[in-house]
């Protein structure tokens, strides 16, 4: 910014935690619970609690017993017990059940709106005393002399596209606190900036992700077996992409169903988007679409590099929990439990010991870690396609990963060949006629909404690859991975141009992850800004 | 029986086209239609208020205080003339939304604005939700119905009608707290976009800033406002308070020319209350062709030159 | 002068309307809720004259259920004084509200009122017309200008025809459109500082204010959508239909 803004005003507290996810509220709860003498902030940047979060959800209720033992007389609203679980091969036009792994076996959890859920602990947590600010976004870290972290900046707003003040500009106030608690979710910005800073991942393998895409769906009377839960593989992926959907029957006459898709796919004309769609269109599940409306429907990534891609998660004045470092468990398609657990756990060592000082032993010592170690060699087992992974997966299950070997992760924007060099298989694609008909008709389902006169928050380091190398080596997937059509290729009379359409941005940090250049940095944009989730 | 009194809506000189609309509406309810005009020297906008058909006595009251459209003073009319209307009646213009509650409230009554569609003496349907939702709504029997029409959902009553014009004499004298100090037209050789009745837009597809002078001189020919989609705006073709969509502008002219606009649904959202949506795109699988009333797939430099010397 | 700003509690503006399947209303399950966006505007305009020094207090007032004290708090982190709630568990129709709006102006001696010209859940732009009939006071709708000085309001209004410039004597009410002015940012200090000021709520019948609701609303159906045209075969042809249609 060219003007120069007066010093920013100082809000103190004891411990201020970056993101109201399961992992964040969770903690902070738990913080109230065991010191209600502490001062407890959470930053939440969505406009309201739940607006940026989204999952499938079907979660273990272990974490929410231990930390509201009451919670079933007066449950989230969204809460339907599973039923029953299904896994399915398919195939173009046809399909075949598989046994359910036992990872997959969830008598005993719930199905959640992820969204709703963080709603309902937001408000246990005001009630035990914590002060919840959403609509504001932890912009960056505020350092303290001595180089730790000492809190967090909040976003200046009311600036315009070329970074000037406008009438209504607000000054981010600096946020104080012992400790800084990062839950961020998934390739969180300040997360990103503070394990390059101290090095966190000195000792670990590359993060690897995923992009999950979700849609809810209204269907008519009847059609919705509340609890079921049912999953695929198979098309419309081809064997080298891992990935896979979820479909969960609500309750209400409401389905949930998403897509995710490893992004260590190779081929860079790849659409995940697409692959959801066509998805849909398998006869199996068009039979439960058909004749319903979509009522909302969003992306975002997830970690899946589990044991192996844990970073050191302490560092001077903060910690890292949930996926924020990556305690997500693949196999299993639940992150959230392992959350609220590794946020808990942070709590009771934060009461403790009022300093990030001995989390990440604790964390390594705990449940959490042990969940992820135990199936630490499946996902990276599909990275030979899905036949070895499957056998892989097996060998894991049967020895309860008590193998001596590990096997290691690679970066996913590494991953992506050059489109001279790959030749992308027939995947049996169909035509489709279900809606959302493309991107930016699914993106409205987002009720996404940035003031457009903000800078562009995503930002492109080197601008000059876009319109040179990329176009050549890879074709510009940044305008096929992003699931909300933020970047277009427009040609102009004096050549190709990279057109960001920041206000479509749904935060789901796809391309941040991808990017074959690693030119993208995603950071927030004014707070309050972004997708409107509702019961997602 | 009905009796039915409609407010006049009219600028000194010319009785208003909402004024036909509402006696459409009127006749809808049923009954007797009276139309009272009040101004300053209204005797041609009397006139021209009993040449429409259907109405039964035009009620003239001229008065200094009443020239300006003072809600104040104008209302204290109505209520003095209201006895013995079952339904009173404004156009849903900005002049009939600040006058029609007002006289609703010193008749103790609740108001149903912007009525599209008349099932009955008091059953009516409105939107709501900015159109999202159309609602019934029943009105209590035996109560005065005040209401303002929604004039995009009425046909003009025809011409032809022969009622008679009487002269009341103000019942009340002016407010001392209102004055009205002056008006100011919205100014520009091009009407306003939000508000004019044609509007013309351009897409990404132009190409250029220069290569909207095509879009400028279509519009100027047909009299009409001009707009644009997000993408236009992004690409610096033309300046942001001319788009049109969910981020932009919401408008609803009775016609729409979409030029190169691909119509996503973000677009769609600010004209869907158009009257007819006119789309000339080159791709015959753009969304925009699955909701305009008229389509032409072709590429827009040939069309619009030739739609130009056509309508020459 | 104390300025009275009426706020309601409405679904957010970005929110994509349903219609509930058996047409009782609209779906607001799991919903965003908010101030609704013209009056936001009215405090905004409320709280710029009080700082100006042409007001002494700025009330932020809403008739609803204890949900609404959501929507108040957020007044008063914007920088109102004090925040009242008329207790209600039914929305009130617009006269109702309006006769509760006179009772609250009435014992608050306000010198002015200021609603946003519209709710965008009811669109039914009536009540500050109303509260002014009531108050036997004039009314200036619309706003797009307001100007305060010596106990009067130059209010620059937005008509079809242009921009019409009235004056009227306080008290009065003024109803605000979109251009009036931008609302400013929260500011997390000042959400702080809004839990500590005072919030009263007071029921109707405190306030002798009987309900007026005789408009049933029913059958909530969606807009009919539009569907597929025609499509001509050139531009001759979509001359003559534009002319048949009476379209130019």
């Amino acid at each position: 910014m060219n003007y120069t803004a007066p010093e920013r005003e100082i809000m103190e507290y004891d411990v201020v935690v970056v993101g109201a996810g399961p992992a964040g509220l969770a903690c902070a709860l738990r913080l109230k619970q065991k010191r209600d003498d502490l001062m407890v902030a959470v930053i939440e940047k969505g406009a309201e609690i739940g607006a940026h979060i989204l999952s499938g959800a079907v979660i273990e209720p272990g974490p929410l017993n231990d930390l509201l033992p009451d919670w079933r007389d007066n449950p989230p609203p969204v809460c339907v017990d599973v039923t029953g679980d299904e896994l399915w091969y398919l195939k173009k036009a046809g399909r075949t059940r598989l046994p359910t792994p036992p990872q997959q076996n969830n008598h005993g959890n719930v199905i959640v709106s992820l969204g709703a859920l963080c709603q309902w602990l937001a408000t246990h947590a005001e009630n035990a005393g914590v002060d919840i600010f959403p609509g504001f976004a932890a912009a960056d870290v505020r350092y303290r002399e001595d180089g730790g972290v000492g809190g967090v900046i909040i976003g200046d707003m009311g600036v315009d596209i070329d970074g000037e003040p406008k009438d209504t500009y607000v000054q981010g106030i600096e946020i104080h606190a012992q400790v800084t608690v990062l839950a961020e979710g998934c390739r969180g910005h300040l997360s990103k900036r503070l394990i390059r800073k101290f090095k966190l991942d000195a000792d670990s393998d590359p993060q690897t992700y995923g992009i999950g895409m979700k849609e809810l769906w209204q269907l008519p009377e009847g059609r919705v077996q509340p609890g079921k839960v049912q999953h695929t593989m198979g098309w419309p992926l081809d064997k080298d992409i891992y990935g896979g959907s979820f479909i969960y029957h609500l309750d209400n006459d409401r389905l949930a169903i998403g897509f995710v898709c490893g992004l260590d796919y190779a081929d860079p004309d790849f659409v995940p988007f697409e692959a959801f769609q066509q998805l849909k269109h398998h006869p199996m599940i068009r039979e439960l679409l058909e004749g319903g409306e979509i009522v909302s429907s969003g992306a975002r990534a997830i970690t899946e590099g589990g044991f192996q891609s844990l970073p050191r998660v302490e560092m001077p004045g903060a910690v890292l929990i949930g996926d924020a470092a990556g305690t997500l468990n693949v196999p299993k398609i639940k992150g959230t439990h392992q959350a609220m657990k590794c946020g808990m756990l942070a709590a009771d060592h934060i009461a403790g010991a009022d300093a990030a000082e001995g989390f990440d032993q604790c964390l390594r010592d705990s449940e959490v870690v042990a969940e992820l170690h135990k199936v630490r060699n499946i996902r990276p087992g599909f990275q030979k396609g899905m036949w070895k992974g499957l056998v892989t997966a097996a060998i894991e299950t049967l020895t309860g990963g008590r193998l001596k070997r590990t096997l290691t992760n690679h970066a996913d924007h590494s991953a992506l060949r050059r489109a001279s060099e790959f030749e992308a298989p027939d995947r049996g694609w169909v035509e489709r006629d279900l809606p959302p008909r493309d991107r930016l008709a699914s993106v409205y389902f987002a009720a996404t909404e940035h003031d457009e006169d903000q800078p562009i928050h995503l930002q492109i380091t080197e601008p000059e690859v876009c319109t040179t190398r990329c176009g050549i080596e890879y074709g510009h997937p940044c305008t096929r991975f992003c699931p909300a059509n933020v970047y277009e290729m427009v040609e102009e009379t004096d050549g190709l141009r990279l057109q960001i359409n920041a206000s479509n941005c749904v935060h789901c940090k796809t391309c941040d992850i991808k990017d074959p250049y690693q030119v993208i940095n995603w950071v927030t944009p004014e707070g309050a800004s972004g997708p409107n989730y509702q019961n997602m | 029986m009905n009796k039915i009194l409609i407010i006049a809506e009219h600028d000194g000189k010319t009785l208003s086209p909402s004024t036909a609309k509402c006696v459409s509406c009127a006749m809808a309810f049923g009954g007797d239609i009276d139309i009272a005009v009040l101004g300053q020297g209204t005797g041609d906008v009397a006139a021209q208020a009993a040449s429409i058909a259907g109405v039964h006595a035009v009620i003239q009251i001229d008065a200094a205080h009443l020239e300006a459209p003072l809600s104040v003073n104008h209302a204290n009319e109505i209520v003095a003339l209201a006895s013995g209307y079952s339904h009173l009646l404004g156009p849903s213009s900005t002049y009939g939304k600040d006058l029609m509650p007002r006289v609703a409230a010193l008749l103790g009554s609740n108001q149903v604005s912007d009525i599209m569609e008349v099932m009955g003496p008091y059953q009516m349907k409105r939107p709501v939700y900015a159109g999202n939702a159309i609602v019934n709504v029943t009105a209590p029997e035996g109560v005065t119905l005040v209401g303002t029409v929604r004039v995009a959902s009425w046909p003009a009553a025809s011409e032809g009608g022969g009622a008679e014009v009487r002269q009341a004499e103000p019942a009340a004298g002016p407010c001392a707290d209102s004055a009205w100090i002056g008006l100011e037209s919205g100014g520009g050789e091009r009407p306003d976009l939000q508000t004019a009745g044609i509007v013309v837009s351009g897409g990404r597809a132009l190409g250029s800033k220069e290569n909207f002078e095509l879009i400028y001189t279509l519009a100027d020919q047909l009299g009409a406002g001009v707009g644009a989609s997000r993408a236009a705006v992004d690409a610096g073709y033309v300046p942001n308070d001319m788009q049109v969509g969910q981020t932009g502008k919401i408008i609803a002219p009775d016609v729409y020319f979409a030029i190169g606009i691909s119509g996503a649904i973000q677009h769609i959202t600010g004209i869907k209350d158009a009257g007819t949506i006119v789309a000339i795109n080159k791709d015959p699988d753009a969304p925009i062709f699955e909701i305009a009333d008229i389509g032409l797939v072709g590429d827009l430099f040939n069309i619009v030159p030739e739609l130009k010397s056509q309508l020459g | 002068m104390k300025i009275l700003v009426g706020i309601k509690r409405v679904v957010d503006y970005n929110v994509r309307i349903r219609v509930k399947g058996d047409g009782s209303g609209i779906e607001t399950d799991g919903v965003k809720m908010s101030i609704n966006p013209f009056d936001e505007i009215a405090l905004e305009e409320a709280l710029r004259t009080k700082e100006a020094g042409k007001a002494d207090e700025v009330i932020v007032f809403s008739a609803g259920d204890d949900a609404c004290q959501q929507q108040l708090r957020t007044g008063l982190a914007m920088g109102a004084d004090r925040a009242v709630q008329i207790q209600c568990d039914q929305p009130l129709q617009p006269l109702t509200a309006a006769r509760a709006m006179l009772a609250l102006a009435q014992r608050e001696e306000a010198g002015l009122v200021i609603l946003g010209k519209q709710a965008i859940d009811d669109d039914n732009n009536q009540t500050p017309q109303m509260l002014a009939a009531l108050w036997g006071r004039p009314q200036a709708t619309f706003a797009s200008s307001v100007d305060l000085q010596d106990g009067k309001a130059r209010v620059i209004r937005e008509v079809d025809a242009g921009l019409e410039t009235i004056e009227v004597n306080l008290p009065a009410v003024i109803s605000v459109d979109l251009r009036l002015n931008e609302p400013r940012f929260v500011k997390l200090p000042e959400i702080m500082k809004a839990k500590r000021k005072p919030l009263e709520v007071i029921g109707l019948e405190e306030l002798g204010v009987s309900v007026e609701n005789n408009l049933a609303v029913s059958d909530y159906t969606p807009p009919p959508t539009r569907s597929k045209g025609i499509v001509v075969d050139d531009t001759g042809q979509l001359v003559s239909e534009l002319k048949n249609r009476g379209l130019i």
